[in-house]
């Protein structure tokens, strides 16, 4: 009784009702597909509005003297060399100090795993270093050098942009290590080679391209840190390669410029940014056409 | 491939001399990879040692107060941390709003409905996005963002929400388009990206035959995501959403530009405030080494890697649980 009455006006509108849900669900599904490009619409905008607001302002200040020139109080038409060199030579330098170190760690994640708990507690701290907040970064190195040293120094930002190039290395080359078949190493040990002549002449050799995304992915991320470069290397108004002393870089002259109240030094933080974004995103697609390629061709 | 095993019995020669100087050099690179791997560690038992230590004297002259007190006065030496955490969390809080559901539907679209080429591009399009430094951020908020939000949205949202009860008091104050609102919204655009990645990758990564056999009994692409892709993900699309709250409690410099920099704590979102980080990026270099501000800024910077090292243990066990079941 109670079934039936139940199972009534279902059975009676049914195909009503059928009619009406089918409706509901294509309307439904009809709005998410609506949202979800909308949602894709508007990342794609503000990547280009980005974009196009640094090539129409950043444009302007590119010349030859911006390249030849040292930074220089306003309206005596400076230029962002040294801020230039600078950048290149922490970022070099970080990126020199933390291969060898990120790719010893990440051999050690890959490839060490009879050492048990320790290994993963290495992985664990690892994936943390790799998004600690920047800003931490720069603390930690003012405390342990630059305070005790007294000054700001090119060498204390290289270590903290170091520190944060490392895990990104460390991940990359034990995903790429994982990667490598078993039948290689097996057929290299079989052959008499000992481990770590397989770990460097076969495994390394076979992840090499990933890994070289990994490093230049890396090196893209550091060089548009500015946080970490505030307490370390400080910044610099002339030009010095000196490792011992106050160092300008791109992103901390971009954020010295850019709260500024004179136009040409707005217009040079829009140049630098527009320089700095364009090698960032260069490196970013030259890292991933590399891995696509190299991808392709092992398979 | 071919030519590798070769190259090593050319190099290696006799097998004696191998076992020798192989035992040797495995020794060695032994001992290096573990050097590097215990490098890691110090470096990170490094950070916790050294800011602990470096805020420990306002810690301690604060006591546990410094936590909930809402003073910053440099000139009569009172400091707490109230305000910053305030904004920290408030503003990661705004993006969380905006970017998980922008996330969920670049991630949606990609996986279902994007056709391949055309996935590509919108995938090196988000990762480009992902790749543009913080400071571009900042430049780029504080030169069009927030002008935007002072002349368009902010009047409008006052006017019409701004007396609706309960909620109306977060959207009023004056437009000045700098506050708590446009650092939320800068920092929504900026973790998107890797939210939606870590979401494509888990939507990706789902047994095809499970969508298949929800679409075999006539479900929409709607209805195989909400009651089929989602239940199983749930974890991993955690572990992302927490992955991007991480960067967004600790981002600096693009906050720098837009949150307006006060110490201020109140209802509006409109009003300027600050955050852990963009307070330390502030008040750093006025500080004199040895002095109490400066502790007061290492020991924020404890407290924001307590907060953050939380999150991003969270993220880690999520991403893990969901990607290993």
């Amino acid at each position: 009784m109670m079934s039936a009455s139940q199972s009534q006006p279902t059975d009676a509108g049914g195909w009503q009702r059928g009619g009406a849900q089918a409706v509901r669900r294509r309307l439904v599904e009809r709005s998410v597909s609506l949202l979800c490009a909308m949602a894709t619409a508007v990342v794609l905008f503000l990547l280009f509005s980005i974009l196009w607001t640094l090539v129409t302002r950043g444009a302007g200040g590119l010349s030859l003297p911006t390249f030849l020139h040292s930074t220089a109080a306003p309206g005596t038409g400076g230029g962002l060399a040294n801020a230039i060199i600078g950048s290149c030579e922490q970022t070099g330098l970080a990126a020199l100090i933390g291969t060898p170190v990120g790719m010893m760690a990440g051999i050690y994640l890959s490839e060490f795993s009879q050492d048990g708990r320790i290994v993963s507690l290495v992985r664990f701290v690892s994936d943390m270093l790799l998004s600690v907040p920047s800003i931490l970064v720069g603390l930690f190195i003012y405390l342990i050098i630059v305070e005790p040293a007294g000054h700001f120094s090119g060498m204390a930002g290289t270590l903290a942009l170091a520190v944060l190039f490392i895990p990104i290395v460390v991940r990359t080359t034990e995903d790429m290590l994982r990667l490598v078949p078993r039948a290689m190493r097996e057929a290299a040990y079989a052959l008499g080679a000992p481990g770590w002549r397989v770990i460097l002449n076969v495994c390394l050799r076979s992840a090499r391209g990933g890994i070289m995304t990994g490093i230049l992915l890396a090196l893209a991320r550091i060089s548009g840190e500015t946080a970490p470069l505030l307490f370390t290397s400080l910044g610099n108004l002339n030009w010095s390669t000196n490792l011992n002393a106050p160092m300008a870089s791109l992103p901390v002259t971009i954020y010295q410029y850019a709260g500024s109240a004179y136009d040409d030094w707005v217009q040079m933080a829009w140049t630098g940014a527009l320089l700095i974004t364009v090698a960032v995103l260069a490196t970013n697609i030259l890292a991933r056409w590399w891995l696509t390629r190299n991808g392709s061709a092992q398979q | 491939m071919m030519e590798l095993p070769s190259t090593i019995t050319a190099r290696d020669g006799v097998a004696m001399d191998t076992n020798a100087r192989g035992r040797f050099g495995d020794l060695v690179f032994g001992m290096l990879a573990r050097l590097a791997g215990w490098f890691i560690l110090l470096v990170m038992v490094g950070i916790v040692i050294v800011l602990v230590r470096g805020g420990w004297q306002a810690f301690s002259a604060f006591g546990p107060g410094f936590i909930t007190s809402t003073a910053w006065n440099p000139i009569s030496n009172h400091f707490g941390a109230a305000t910053s955490i305030f904004g920290t969390l408030v503003t990661t809080l705004i993006a969380l709003v905006f970017a998980v559901p922008l996330a969920f539907g670049v991630a949606f679209w990609l996986v279902e409905m994007a056709s391949p080429a055309l996935a590509r591009f919108i995938e090196t399009a988000v990762q480009l996005l992902a790749a543009v430094p913080s400071i571009i951020f900042g430049m780029w908020g504080f030169f069009i963002v927030v002008p935007f939000m002072a002349h368009y949205i902010e009047p409008v949202v006052t006017h019409y929400l701004g007396h609706v009860p309960g909620i109306g008091q977060l959207f009023r104050g004056a437009p000045y388009g700098t506050g708590l609102l446009s650092g939320g919204l800068i920092l929504a655009i900026m973790i998107t990206p890797f939210i939606c990645s870590v979401m494509t990758d888990v939507f990706v990564s789902i047994p095809a035959v499970l969508k298949e056999s929800a679409f075999g009994l006539g479900a929409t692409r709607w209805e195989v995501m909400r009651q089929v892709v989602l239940p199983w993900s749930r974890q991993a699309v955690m572990g992302g959403i927490m992955l991007g709250t991480g960067r967004a409690l600790g981002e600096t410099m693009a906050v720098t530009f837009v949150i307006g920099n006060s110490n201020r704590m109140g209802w509006s979102l409109f009003a300027p405030g600050n955050t852990i980080a963009s307070l330390i990026a502030l008040e750093f270099p006025e500080s004199s080494a040895g002095s109490l501000k400066l502790s007061a800024l290492l020991a924020l910077g404890a407290i924001l890697m307590i907060i953050s090292f939380i999150t991003l243990a969270c993220s880690r066990i999520f991403l893990q649980r969901g990607t290993s079941s």
